[in-house]
């Protein structure tokens, strides 16, 4: 990823400037906007009506032209409706629900894609992200619908649980890795499996599956143990998402500032040269897969105690912990990068919900515009092919800087 | 980031033999040693009284019929369990005498604790073996696939994640091109072509810009997903006769050898898309290891450098041998559509991709043994689905749950500190 390269020195003022004007910022700019043109091409290319007029393209061109226009910005309009702000609502708090909504469906995004990060900066891939919200999740939910406890400390047991369940589950595939050298992204996917079953499994017995009921789904959470609005009622945004914005702190925190943050670095840039400088490679290995399996279990707590209240089955992750991944990526593996994308993320979801209802338009075409805003971003050298922009005129020599662009 | 998908223990593999021979593994009679207490514990101690039938017979009337075979469950379970002790303590001799644990051991040993477990879950029941093997080979066809490609991106030094988008490409390609055509010909090259667009954007990315392999592999599999999912939910739902009724591949029997009991059944009365798996596992194998494209191949996964200094171009082999892997993992892909059910259903591989990827692994980026283990988790899942009928004293899930514990004994223990290719994931960038 980039940014690790950046081993000499340099003021962050300094980097911030070089970035903007090797054109960091506006390649990400414009690999959104690539991706948006694609998404558009195929919301047309699979719209009836646009099919339609296509068939008489060369009678009466601008029938399609308009149907393309049509379905393009109706489907983009809505997904700006329901994501970011509805323009349509007659009042302010009618229309920020939809902002709301998003950062609520960035919070376990951004949870699990801060511990992927973790693992990505120490050069582990934590795939198993699934797996350690299962087991978060299932960890949170228990305590909060089992145990009574008081309003205010069942909600902390219940998250700690959560979080302790999400840590044991990576924290198994760290050791195994530094035990055995077992290869974590095979480890961590097959733990995902394990992870499920043990789910379904506990769904069909007392210990998780409501009394009374048929179907492999647990009671509902105390309210004690609720992750509560912040805001109050009409501002729906849970207290989750405060969670969120200070882990990503921590995050932030732990990698630039702490002395953990420094071995993990160094074990993810040169393994071999973190141990020639006397850091115990296994043993951060361990301590990074342990973290980043905290993190996902904060997902997995967010799910059941903030997202899906009444009761979960096996699906609650939601396809979180590989999404996660991607907002990860599109976050370059900073906690702050992280958090952006996270909310970006949120930002599509809650639209595309919005643009299903309203234009029909399938949800899965946020999750093509979503991994190709990521294919574009991982690589500057096509963004500015296709648009001719200059490489990176940081360097002197032409020839130079093209390898080291390319290097990236 | 590009020194990630190396283990810690790849970072010395000159010392590796000489390190086998100081250094005593215990990990081999351990783990054989947990499993043998397994085995006690279930056979033994939770032994069951009854008989299991073991039945040889076959679908395939031509077929020549054995007898069935009834073995007594407590008997068995404490052969089995004798058996079990006696080979994890030969393993621990072993090991004392610094004898490396050959494969061969293990694998009878695992035979050995299989054909035990059979006869303790299916007391009181007929197991059809015939059945169970076939049902086996039909679930392991797209891994071997998958697996094999994986093997030939590895050795040629790309690190190939996207072998489930890979798979989904061709399984929805496949599907609608032979709906369309109604040619089953074409359908299996549009499932190749699948694969090979997905392997050329892996390619162009890992390869040409240098982006880190997984990280692209796995937004391919997130793209393959999202689209193949949009273009079903969007297009296909609403035109299922036309575009995802496409024709299916009949068995062919091969004459006289279809006859052989279990054997015939099982690998000679296939569909076209098996007996061209057959070829390719073979083909995979001799030019890997003995002819001059799978000397370049492998030159330019272990150490591109070389293989650029006597004159190997590494950039155009990378390319062009993920390109390959792609159109040998898309026809696994078809395999989905037109080998099995016919029509698309959204994500229809269902993580298949990632047990291959395992499977390349397991398998130490051999093909032989990529595709050995390949049909062990093809076995595994398909034991699960046929005990489950049976009725089994084991909760479903934990049977389910089972092959990929397994796998997870096997890459720590058995595997261990692998080394891979060991120029894979990292991109070349010639100075």
């Amino acid at each position: 990823m980039t940014g690790s390269e950046n081993t000499a020195p340099e003021s962050r003022s300094a980097r911030v400037l070089r970035e903007i004007a090797s054109g960091g910022v506006a390649l990400t700019v414009l690999s959104v906007i690539l991706a948006f043109v694609i998404g558009g091409i195929l919301i047309a290319a699979t719209d009836p009506t646009v099919q339609q007029t296509a068939g008489y393209f060369f009678a009466r061109p601008t029938d399609m032209l308009s149907a393309v226009w049509q379905s393009v910005s109706g489907a983009y309009a809505s997904l700006f409706r329901g994501g970011v702000y509805d323009f349509t609502a007659p009042d302010f708090q009618g229309g920020i629900v939809s902002l709301l909504s998003s950062l609520n469906y960035a919070t376990p995004l951004i949870a699990a894609g801060l511990g992927i990060a973790i693992g990505f900066r120490t050069g582990v891939f934590n795939i198993g992200g699934q797996g350690q919200m299962l087991i978060g999740a299932t960890a949170a939910g228990w305590v909060g619908f089992a145990l009574p406890l008081p309003a205010g400390i069942h909600l902390i047991v219940a998250i700690i649980a959560g979080l302790l369940g999400g840590m044991v589950w990576a924290g198994i595939v760290g050791l195994l890795k530094a035990r055995t050298g077992a290869h974590e992204v095979i480890v961590t996917i097959m733990m995902n499996y394990i992870a499920l079953y043990l789910l379904q499994f506990l769904l069909h017995t007392p210990v998780l599956r409501a009394p009374g009921s048929q179907n492999p789904q647990t009671p509902a959470e105390k309210p004690t143990a609720l992750l509560f609005s912040v805001f109050g009622p009409n501002y729906d945004l849970s207290f989750g998402f405060v969670l969120v914005v200070a882990a990503t702190i921590g995050c932030w925190w732990l990698l630039s500032r702490s002395s953990l943050g420094f071995k993990l670095r160094a074990v993810g840039e040169n393994p071999r040269a973190a141990r020639v400088a006397g850091i115990n490679v296994n043993r951060t290995i361990v301590y990074a897969m342990a973290l980043s399996g905290l993190l996902v279990g904060l997902a997995g707590v967010y799910q059941v105690l903030g997202q899906n209240t009444t009761g979960f089955g096996s699906d609650i992750d939601a396809g979180i912990g590989f999404n996660a991944i991607t907002v990860t990526l599109l976050g370059r593996s900073r906690p702050w990068g992280v958090f952006a994308a996270g909310i970006v993320f949120g930002i599509l979801q809650a639209g595309s919900n919005t643009m299903q209802v309203a234009q029909g338009v399938d949800i899965d075409i946020v999750t093509v515009i979503q991994s190709i805003i990521v294919l574009f971003i991982a690589a500057p050298p096509l963004v500015r092919a296709i648009f001719r922009l200059p490489a990176p005129g940081s360097r002197p020599r032409a020839a130079r800087s093209k390898k080291v662009a390319e290097a990236k | 980031m590009t020194t990630a998908t190396t283990s810690p223990g790849a970072t010395a593999p000159a010392v590796h033999t000489d390190a086998q021979l100081l250094e005593r593994s215990w990990k081999v009679p351990i783990g054989l040693g947990v499993f043998a207490l397994v085995a006690i514990i279930l056979f033994v101690v939770l032994g069951r009284d009854g008989q299991s039938v073991f039945s040889f017979t076959a679908s395939n009337a031509n077929a020549v019929q054995l007898p069935t075979l009834p073995l007594g469950a407590r008997a068995t379970g404490i052969v089995v369990s004798v058996i079990a002790v006696l080979m994890a303590a030969g393993a621990a001799v072993l090991v004392q005498r610094r004898v490396h644990v050959p494969l061969w051991y293990v694998a009878i040993y695992t035979l050995t604790l299989v054909i035990g477990f059979l006869v303790w879950t299916t007391t009181g029941n007929t197991l059809h073996i015939t059945g169970l093997l076939v049902g086996s080979l039909a679930l392991s066809a797209p891994l071997i696939f998958g697996a094999l490609g994986g093997v030939i991106s590895e050795r040629v030094g790309v690190t190939n994640v996207a072998i489930e988008g890979q798979l989904l490409a061709g399984a929805f390609v496949s599907a609608v091109t032979a709906s369309v055509t109604g040619s089953l010909v074409a359908g299996v090259i549009a499932a190749m072509v699948a694969g090979v667009l997905v392997s050329f954007v892996l390619g162009a990315f890992a390869v040409k810009y240098a982006v880190n392999q997984v990280i692209v592999g796995i937004v391919l599999n997130v793209l393959v997903l999202g689209l193949t999912t949009f273009l079903y939910q969007t297009v296909l739902v609403n035109n299922q006769t036309t575009l995802n009724t496409p024709p299916r591949f009949h068995n062919i029997d091969i004459p006289l050898l279809s006859q052989i009991p279990v054997i015939g059944p099982l690998l000679f009365s296939q569909t076209v898309i098996v007996y061209l798996m057959y070829i390719a596992v073979i083909a995979i194998f001799v030019g890997l290891f003995r002819t001059r494209w799978g000397l370049r191949l492998r030159a330019v996964g272990e150490h591109p450098q070389a293989a650029d200094t006597v004159g190997i171009n590494v950039a155009r082999t990378r390319f062009w041998n993920v390109a390959l892997a792609g159109a040998i993992v898309g026809l696994g892909g078809a395999y989905f559509t037109l080998g099995s059910v016919g029509p698309f259903s959204q994500n229809m591989t269902n993580g298949n991709g990632f047990i291959a990827l395992a499977a390349v692994i397991f398998g130490r980026w051999d093909p032989i043994r990529a595709t050995l283990a390949a049909l062990l988790f093809g076995f595994a899942s398909n034991l699960q689905s046929v005990i489950s009928i049976l009725g089994s004293p084991v909760p479903n899930d934990f049977l389910l749950m089972l092959p990929y514990v397994v796998t997870i004994f096997a890459v720590a223990g058995v595997v261990g500190r692998v080394r891979g290719p060991a120029a894979a994931g990292r991109p070349y960038v010639k100075s």
